[in-house]
């Protein structure tokens, strides 16, 4: 009986819709931790895994030696590479390197692969294809991605070296 | 007088008497309409931002300052947007229908005064316009799910009109109670009956009342957590799930609308309109419209609150809450004020 | 000579008047039922802008707020949701039009003998009791002191109804599942309706 009324007490009330409501007038005035996306970013561990690139030696020369080691590890058969020999020198280079990136599933067995630290993934997250064909990204491309960000990339190389 | 002012003066003289009439006419209309789409416009931005602070976010803040533009952005692209008619869709009443839902919301404000006065049409039976002119809004809701020619628009205004119909009454008895307490209908004497500091105002004899007029009131203007009608899982979104563009804007308009009106009503009736709360106590305590404007921003933050706290109610619950507890308690609470007018309770009941 | 406010009241007049007998006609004449039903608001929406203008605006909100806000939502409701056929409709038409013509005469004639000798000229509309009181109070007062009875038993024949409506149509199957959402409410978490076990790691099978 006594619980009946209280139970009708706290109906009547509205007890715990003044409770939940409560709640949310709490988190109304908690400050937000919202990252303004384009200007600020959060902060990525050195071992992220994002857009691919291939670096090159501080002489300009490119570090692919054709070894197709990244070729055969990849799990989504997303990598695909022809070599020759350079006419120049006989140095055994790539004449076509290709990574489609709808195949790809950023699992960075490639980087880890590579005897040379050619092929590398890293921090871009944020890109776009806009068209069909954009997403196989060709050797051209993904060398100067690597030309672009090679500072960032040599760093984030330097901090994950000694756990390698 | 400068020569401006004369040269406005003569020019309006010159206007011929049923025109200065009609020109009035319009005036008044337009005075009410722009600031209430206005207000409406800015609703929809600070619902975003009330309830994107509510769950931790920060809402739209990129077009303009703060997101200050944000609604021009949305009016642009929804005028943008193409106007589809479905097949086989009932193409008169398709397009009559948001005009029904949105002429009730903004006709009503004509009884609402502002300040003594201030006020479009100040009629002896203003409560009795208002409550019959928003009854009528029913109308675009059925006919839009009716002439859509889709079965979940047409569950959705089944719900809603239903919904509607129901909660009017309890809405109507606790009109009752604070026409018994006023015993006037007309607007700018119930405010003015409760002069005299906060503890004249209605709400403190009538909380019963007031409660079950503000839930009422997002349930009547289909608002969550009774927005059945929507219910965007079950039914897409109820009776405006067909409408694009221009004709879904103007249903947007009219619920909000609705809601505004519903905040402005219950400050009228029960906190005393445009009244300080503080009267008496040097010009803090004068009576301005900015008060009134503060306890209407106060209902629609309520309602936002609402939205951001309270999970949808299944449909019986909504018909037993309206039916088996509102109208019980509305006419319980109308016997007790009954009661305390004979006891003569001060100081509302003198 | 009349006066431009005369003139404009007149106008209003038969605008309203007008608008009220085509939307009768059309919502007889019509073959969409969803139509007709739109039409009767029509009307009552012009009859009720009629008795304001007149000076009844009580009984003209009223005809709005209880006919158009709520008797014609069922209605709709019913003729939208009925999937009614036409021809079938149409079938006792010529059957039954004598009946109804005798019907309408019989009420074309009550209403001419009751409004004969009255007012037939338009100048003669009914004078509005000119007084202090608003229309509302007035007709609240006139309805509890001398029609009091007479409104009693109309409140109560009403409640009749709807009881009575209540109980013929009420069905209690005692099959039926339904909710009873104070009970839901009433259940508390600690009252031990879920038993948490503690299972312990070991042999498999075996029960702790």
């Amino acid at each position: 009986m006594v619980q009946r009324v209280k139970d009708w007490l706290q109906s009547f009330l509205f007890l715990e819709l003044f409770e939940g409501m409560f709640t949310t007038g709490r988190y109304f005035i908690t400050p937000k931790f919202t990252i303004q996306f384009p200007e600020e970013h959060t902060p990525k561990s050195p071992r992220y895994r994002g857009l691919h690139a291939l670096r090159r030696y501080a002489n300009g020369e490119e570090r692919c030696i054709a070894c197709k080691l990244c070729e055969a590890v990849c799990p989504a058969l997303a990598i695909t590479i022809d070599s020759e020999r350079r006419p120049e020198d006989g140095s055994r280079r790539t004449t076509r390197y290709d990574i489609d990136l709808f195949k790809c599933i950023y699992c960075g067995f490639c980087e880890e692969a590579c005897p040379v630290d050619s092929i590398v993934e890293t921090g871009i997250t944020d890109f776009h294809f806009e068209e069909r064909g954009q997403q196989i990204m060709s050797k051209d491309k993904l060398l100067a991605v690597g030309d672009r960000f090679e500072k960032e990339i040599a760093v984030a190389r330097a901090a994950d070296s000694r756990y390698r | 007088m400068n020569e401006f002012t004369q040269f406005v003066v003569g020019v309006w003289l010159q206007v011929p008497g049923w025109a200065q009439y009609l020109l009035i006419i319009v005036g008044e209309i337009l005075a009410i309409v722009i600031p209430v789409i206005l207000v409406v416009a800015y609703m929809t931005y600070f619902e975003r931002k009330v309830i994107g602070y509510m769950q931790s976010r920060i809402g739209p803040n990129r077009v303009g300052i703060r997101g200050l533009l944000q609604p021009f952005a949305d009016v642009i692209k929804l005028v943008m947007k193409e106007v589809v008619l479905p097949r086989n869709a009932n193409r008169f009443l398709y397009f009559l229908a948001p005009v029904l839902a949105i002429l009730p919301a903004i006709g009503a404000w004509v009884v609402i005064p502002f300040y003594p006065g201030v006020v479009v049409a100040d009629v002896d039976a203003g409560l009795l316009v208002l409550l019959a002119v928003s009854s009528i809004g029913v109308y675009g809701i059925i006919l839009a799910g009716w002439a859509s020619n889709s079965k979940y628009a047409f569950l959705g205004a089944m719900r809603s009109a239903a919904q509607m119909v129901s909660y009017e009454i309890a809405m109507g008895f606790a009109i009752v109670g604070v026409l018994m307490a006023s015993q006037t209908l007309n607007l700018t004497e119930i405010v003015q009956l409760q002069a005299g500091g906060i503890w004249h105002w209605y709400f403190i004899p009538l909380l019963p009342l007031l409660a079950v007029y503000f839930i009422s009131g997002v349930a009547e203007t289909n608002r969550l957590p009774f927005d059945m009608a929507e219910g965007e899982s079950e039914l897409v979104a109820g009776f405006h799930v067909e409408y694009s563009g221009t004709a879904f804007a103007v249903f947007f308009l009219a619920e909000y609308t609705n809601m505004v009106l519903i905040s402005a009503v219950a400050s009228i009736l029960f906190l005393g309109g445009w009244l300080s709360p503080f009267e008496g106590l040097s010009w803090i305590g004068q009576p301005s419209t900015f008060w009134l404007l503060l306890k209407m921003a106060f209902f629609l933050f309520l309602f936002l609150w609402f939205r951001a706290t309270f999970p949808r109610y299944r449909y019986d619950q909504i018909m037993r809450l309206g039916w088996k507890v509102f109208i019980p308690v509305t006419l319980v609470w109308i016997f007790v004020e009954g009661a305390m007018i004979i006891g003569n309770v001060h100081p509302w009941f003198a | 000579m009349l006066s431009p406010g005369e003139i404009i009241y007149q106008a209003l007049f038969y605008l309203f008047a007008g608008a009220a007998v085509l939307a009768g006609l059309r919502m007889i004449l019509t073959r969409n039922p969803v139509y007709s039903a739109l039409f009767l608001v029509l009307a009552f929406v012009n009859v009720a802008l009629l008795w304001v203008q007149m000076g009844a605006e009580f009984l003209g909100i009223i005809l709005v707020l209880v006919y158009v806000g709520a008797v014609m939502v069922l209605f709709l409701f019913v003729v939208m949701m009925l999937d009614i056929n036409l021809a079938t409709l149409r079938q006792g038409v010529t059957r039954y039009a004598p009946l109804g013509l005798v019907v309408a005469g019989l009420i074309i004639a009550e209403i001419v003998w009751a409004v004969w000798g009255h007012f037939l000229g338009v100048g003669n509309t009914p004078q509005t009791a000119a007084s202090a009181l608003s229309n509302t109070r007035e007709l609240g007062t006139e309805i509890y002191t001398h029609y009091l009875y007479a409104f009693e038993v109309a409140a109560a024949i009403l409640v009749l109804g709807i009881v009575a409506a209540i109980a013929l149509t009420l069905r209690w199957r005692p099959a039926t599942k339904h909710q009873n959402p104070g009970q839901q409410m009433r259940v508390k978490a600690d009252e031990r309706r879920i038993r948490l076990v503690d299972l312990k790691a070991g042999k498999k099978g075996e029960e702790s």
